[in-house]
């Protein structure tokens, strides 16, 4: 398999890629690679144009201390791997640090890039979910400056996101976990590819024996993730305990329009989201109370 | 268009003008004809041409020739001198790790990246390692076996 032939620019700085993006028809940011290339070989994308931002030292990189409100700021073009094994996330905001680990392999996690992933927008990719129930910030640059979008309005449709043709993902931010949280990733991946055919992406704080905040979120079971705030709304305040969980998903968690393919039938992944669900939920308490 | 790159393999620097969908693997087999790398499922999954790239394993498939510009690269052929078996090498012989072979430089690499990050592996570590090198002729069993063997004999 050979991409389809096209010219090749290697951006210096985030401003010249912006620039290049604008002086070229039909091109493509090129960072890690790994969900461009592939695209390319199976000529689902022919661009005309490749733009390298792969050596961007200013996009790369987590931050070592917050900033500003308790948050932790990470390079578009920080790896899986990056992410998987810095100190930083693996204490302050382990739910990122532990759904990078499970992406794909090592060899994928040595090149693919969190900005890639979140602007290829993959529905059965393992990070979109996580920045949801996280709610993290992504910070973008366009032609007219900087702009920021919280990670729900970001993901817009299947492999859409809100990015304008010639912006670029910059940072992504992510709140430090509070104390007395915990949080879980949890998937079924699909046995060759390793994709998700569910994650489910869960965040809780605990107060003596009650849960006050929780998020959760899913990959693979629709176009976007799912963010079930109605299932977390109801869970806030009540006993942390198994059986809260059980009802407030099965009463509260609700897919309209659930994913299907020849791997796993939407009713299916809905099933899979409520059992994953639960479990991610189960997890993050117990997490949050050791 | 032809974009001029300059990459170190196996300790040798090569210039070369390529084309910018010129994948690393097909330089590597082509352009330098170092052929140990082989050619799998062409999609990311099989593992068959991992190399490391700047001390990482990577697709070899997966990765664009110019993106290698200016990166060091190591491959099967580069892993011990001429006529010598890299330690892990000499393991996938002695636990016949291979029936086929085809997987067996990128088992190799992957392997090789897994030792240089932890010396001595659990044998989970060792299967997670290579979720991302498949062996279609006769599983993982005597794999797991040698690179276990070449962890205790310190490669």
């Amino acid at each position: 398999m050979f991409p389809a032939k096209c010219d090749y620019y290697r951006a210096t700085s985030a401003a010249e890629a912006i620039d290049l993006l604008g002086r070229h028809d039909n091109a493509r940011l090129l960072a890690g690679g790994h969900s461009l290339i592939p695209m390319m070989k199976l000529r689902l994308c022919e661009p005309a144009a490749l733009i390298d931002i792969g050596r961007l030292e200013e996009l790369r990189g987590v931050s070592e201390n917050d900033i500003g409100d308790n948050a932790l700021r990470i390079g578009a073009l920080s790896t899986h791997t990056e992410i998987a094994t810095s100190e930083t996330l693996r204490t302050r905001c382990s739910l990122l640090a532990e759904a990078a680990r499970q992406i794909g392999d090592p060899q994928v996690r040595n090149k693919g890039t969190i900005g890639g992933n979140i602007a290829h927008a993959d529905p059965a990719s393992d990070l979109p979910a996580v920045l949801v129930a996280l709610g993290a910030t992504i910070h973008i640059l366009g032609p007219n400056g900087e702009r920021s979008i919280a990670a729900p309005s970001f993901f817009t449709d299947l492999l859409t996101t809100a990015l304008e043709p010639n912006e670029i993902v910059t940072t992504i931010e992510v709140p430090v976990a509070p104390p007395g949280s915990g949080s879980a990733y949890l998937k079924v991946e699909h046995p060759a590819s390793g994709y998700a055919v569910c994650g489910a992406a869960a965040t809780m704080t605990i107060e003596g024996s009650s849960c006050t905040a929780a998020s959760l979120a899913f990959n693979g079971v629709a176009a976007t993730p799912v963010h079930a705030e109605a299932v977390t709304a109801a869970l806030a305040g009540t006993a942390a305990d198994d059986s809260a969980f059980r009802a407030a998903v099965d009463a509260h968690l609700e897919i309209a329009e659930p994913l299907g393919d020849l791997h796993a039938s939407g009713e299916y992944r809905v099933a899979l989201a409520k059992v994953y669900g639960r479990r991610a939920l189960e997890k993050a308490r117990d997490r949050a109370l050791s | 268009m032809s974009v001029k790159i300059e990459v170190e393999v196996n300790g040798t620097r090569h210039e070369r003008e390529v084309d910018p969908r010129l994948l690393l693997v097909h330089f590597l087999r082509e352009e330098l004809s170092l052929t140990g790398t082989n050619v799998g499922c062409e999609t990311s999954l099989c593992g068959a041409c991992t190399v490391k790239m700047d001390g990482l394993t990577v697709k070899s498939c997966t990765q664009l020739a110019v993106q290698a510009d200016g990166a060091s690269i190591t491959t099967i052929e580069g892993l011990s001198p001429e006529g010598e078996l890299h330690p892990l090498q000499q393991a996938f012989w002695d636990e016949h790790g291979l029936q086929c072979g085809y997987c067996t430089p990128g088992m190799i690499l992957a392997a090789e990246g897994l030792l240089a990050v932890n010396p001595s592996p659990g044998e989970s570590e060792i299967r997670e390692s290579l979720k991302g090198n498949l062996c279609r002729c006769t599983g993982y069993h005597n794999i797991v076996k040698a690179i276990q063997s070449a962890a205790k004999g310190g490669a």
